[in-house]
């Protein structure tokens, strides 16, 4: 395509840094990843063959894990202090006869001397002619009533229930699988606000970059469903909302779900996406935020770089450089603009560039305020990933300009922010951005200099900013990204 | 995960490494090889006696139930049990991804029983297509769905690579208008309204209800016959149909019979 080459490049450039900032980093490949855990401040999850990939802040993704056993798809869950794996002994071919087996182990740490898995015992099997695939487990521990369910299958046939005992993570002595739905695979259950959804992925797997996978979801007031959709299908009809399809235009068809509850207010869901095509449409790790919209768990998203409003959600007034605004010319003729004529041309007022007002500005750093939003230059940020590629569980490190300079928000050791004239790198420059369960954002400096505390960017006043503790109740706590 | 790809899978992620750092083990998953659960790949042989769930014989009464003359209804949901299915006649079609516009309309062209849209054929007859011998059965399905790999573990046909052919027969005691025949296909395929194409549905799509409506229809008082053809390569082979109206209710005030 000719049409304008710089333009096209830019956008390619664009494209390559959302890429970036959308699938982890590191060697994240993985199929059918389990239910992201965590140990001792690392991350990890395993895949379909063993083994697994670890990650040390949950961004950076590389081989690490040990999961023995072989087989397919396995899941993870932390009960008091172990961890219970599920694996599918096979991969579900040919005759469809297939075991899950659960172990335990101490530590997901191959170092620790407490690492050594029990072993494996038997909790579902498939006889190869039943409708029923014994692969691709997903576990959950109702917390209402503290029994542990698992859930396994494939399209072919059914999606079937069991219980297990937390204790042992055996199958519950004399329990009957139930079939909770068809044509899904990667089944998994969650608990939410009195609902028990049953999420499960549909489409063609397997095919990279031509791979349809995507997850759907129903849901049910009981434990054992039925799970039924938004439109009011059953699961057991193929029914399912969608949670995440191909997410762009690079990332493509996701499966196998898993969610991560970090605190309240911040959730993940983990996942693999069939072909990234920036990363050799290989099958790779997923993580996105889940956003609850009128009950339903839908995909997230992670900021991708831009111009934005920061708007507070508090009074809905944009984060700025505590500045004089530079006036706009006006247009004559009083309110309206006077009456026009066919004959006088429509003159656009420019919009008003970083490059007119700056050379005004102090030359240290430099207050933030919370005020009107008028799209001026002191108040429209870039945001995009810092250089340095760390990042916390699904994200990279932000850095957060006044957009068409590199003046940075930088978090100050008195609980307060303000923007120094050049972005270092350093780690009070650099920002963790969560999407909330509400689908507005938390944002968080990577350190508050001299603190050990997590803080979080605050609205303490309408116009004020601040640092203080993250409240999901609060509005002071949240923001709104506007590109611009 | 479906099973077809699983082994195409694990020689892809081979390469790729890092999820197989502790590797599947010499002939991993499902393909036989030392090990089994807690020494690094357990294999096919290794699996626990696993008892048979149930009877596995080859029996067309387990899902279906021979159809009488007697017609019937569509079930609770409006749901149409009643299918004439000719035997699935073999294609070489591996992956589902193929079964694209062009695919059907040059397989319906080429394997194709009758291009008489309208024709019913008769329960038990013979017809060759595509130098197939194959036989109709009027079948009714005991589940809201019509399950094809079920009729071909029954009647001991293929499973895998197929071409179905189904008719059905409306009857309705007085016109319906504004209604719209709405299916789910597991993999993909098309569907005829007396005589008229109403539904093509390529691509590898999934058995749900009222995932593919067709425009709105009438249908006349009296017979209206409905044909059906499915394509699958791979895995499970299914569809599910039904009439809903324009508020997307199921239509039911008709009956159904295979002749």
């Amino acid at each position: 395509m000719k049409r304008n080459k710089i333009i096209g490049l830019t956008a390619l450039l664009v494209a390559s840094i959302t890429q970036t900032i959308t699938a982890q980093v590191g060697r994240p490949n993985i199929h059918d990843p389990s239910t992201i855990v965590e140990d001792k401040g690392k991350y990890y999850t395993f895949g379909t063959g063993g083994g697994g990939i670890v990650s040390e802040d949950g961004w950076k993704w590389n081989s690490g894990g040990v999961r023995p056993g072989g087989g397919a798809a396995p899941d993870a869950i932390k009960i008091g202090d172990r961890y219970l794996i599920a694996y599918g002994a096979t991969g579900g071919g040919g005759d469809h006869k297939g075991a899950i087996y659960t172990m335990w182990n101490k530590t997901m740490d191959p170092k620790s001397p407490d690492f050594k898995y029990s072993e494996p015992v038997v909790v579902a099997t498939s006889d190869g002619y039943e409708e029923n695939d014994a692969i691709d487990p997903g576990m959950m521990l109702d917390p209402v009533t503290g029994k542990l369910y698992l859930v396994y299958g494939t399209y072919f046939g059914f999606i079937r229930q069991v219980e297990l005992d937390p204790k042992t993570g055996k199958r519950v002595a004399g329990n009957k699988p139930i079939n909770v739905a068809i044509v899904c695979e990667a089944a998994d259950m969650i608990y939410h606000d009195g609902w028990y959804y049953l999420l499960g992925t549909h489409g063609t797997c397997c095919a990279g970059a031509n791979s349809t996978y995507n997850i759907v979801v129903g849901r049910s007031k009981s434990v054992t469903g039925p799970f039924i959709d938004n439109v009011g299908r059953s699961m057991l009809e193929g029914g399912g909302k969608m949670v995440a399809s191909t997410i762009s235009e690079t990332l493509i068809a996701p499966g196998h779900f898993g969610r991560m509850v970090l605190e309240n207010g911040v959730e993940k869901m983990s996942f693999h996406y069939e072909a990234d095509l920036n990363q050799g449409g290989a099958s790779v790790l997923g993580i996105l935020p889940i956003v609850w919209k009128n009950g339903w768990p839908t995909v997230g998203e992670n900021i991708k770089t831009g111009n934005y409003l920061i708007q507070s959600e508090r009074r809905g007034y944009g984060l700025e450089l505590a500045v004089d605004p530079v006036d706009m010319a006006r247009s004559g003729g009083g309110f309206g603009g006077g009456a026009r004529t066919a004959a006088a041309p429509v003159k656009p007022v420019p919009v008003q560039q970083v490059a007119d007002v700056n050379k005004n500005w102090p030359t240290g750093d430099i207050n933030i305020r919370i005020s009107d939003y008028v799209g001026r230059p002191h108040q429209k940020w870039n945001v995009s990933p810092a250089p340095d590629s760390s990042g916390y569980i699904g994200g990279p490190y932000y850095k957060i300009v006044i957009a068409g300079t590199d003046r940075a928000l930088a978090a100050t050791a008195n609980m307060n922010v303000i923007s120094v004239p050049k972005f270092t790198g350093a780690p009070e420059q650099l920002w963790r951005i969560d999407q909330l369960t509400d689908g507005t954002y938390r944002i968080m400096p990577k350190v508050v200099p001299n603190s050990n505390e997590k803080m979080a960017l605050v609205s303490i006043g309408d116009g004020t900013p601040a640092l203080y503790k993250f409240d999901m109740n609060s509005d002071n706590s949240k923001w709104s990204f506007k590109l611009q | 995960m479906p099973a077809m790809a699983f082994v195409v899978l694990v020689g892809l992620q081979l390469g790729a490494g890092n999820a197989f750092a502790q590797g599947p083990g010499p002939g991993g998953p499902g393909a036989g090889g030392p090990g089994g659960p807690g020494a690094g790949g357990p294999r096919r042989s290794n699996l626990p006696p696993i008892p048979l769930a149930e009877d596995t014989t080859h029996s067309i009464t387990k899902h279906f139930i021979p159809s009488t003359p007697v017609k019937k209804a569509p079930d609770a949901k409006g749901f149409i049990q009643r299918w004439l299915v000719l035997d699935p006649i073999k294609k070489n079609l591996r992956g589902n991804s193929a079964i694209t516009d062009t695919y059907l309309k040059t397989t319906f062209a080429a394997e194709n029983f009758s291009p008489d849209f309208n024709a019913v054929p008769k329960n038990n007859s013979t017809v060759k297509v595509a130098g197939q011998e194959l036989v109709w059965h009027a079948l009714d399905s005991k589940a809201f769905n019509f399950n094809l790999y079920h009729y071909s573990y029954a009647a001991n046909k293929q499973r895998a690579g197929v071409l179905f052919w189904l008719v059905t027969v409306i009857n309705c005691t007085e016109e319906i208008k504004n209604v719209r025949l709405a299916v789910g296909v597991n993999s993909g395929g098309a569907f005829w309204l007396n005589g008229e194409p109403v539904l093509t549905i390529p691509g590898d799509k999934d058995i749900i209800v009222d995932n593919i409506a067709s425009p709105l229809l009438t249908l006349k008082k009296g017979k209206n016959i409905v044909r059906a053809a499915i394509l699958n390569g791979q895995g499970m082979c299914n569809f599910v149909a039904r009439f809903i109206d324009d508020k997307g209710a199921p239509v039911k005030n008709y009956t159904i019979s295979y002749e």
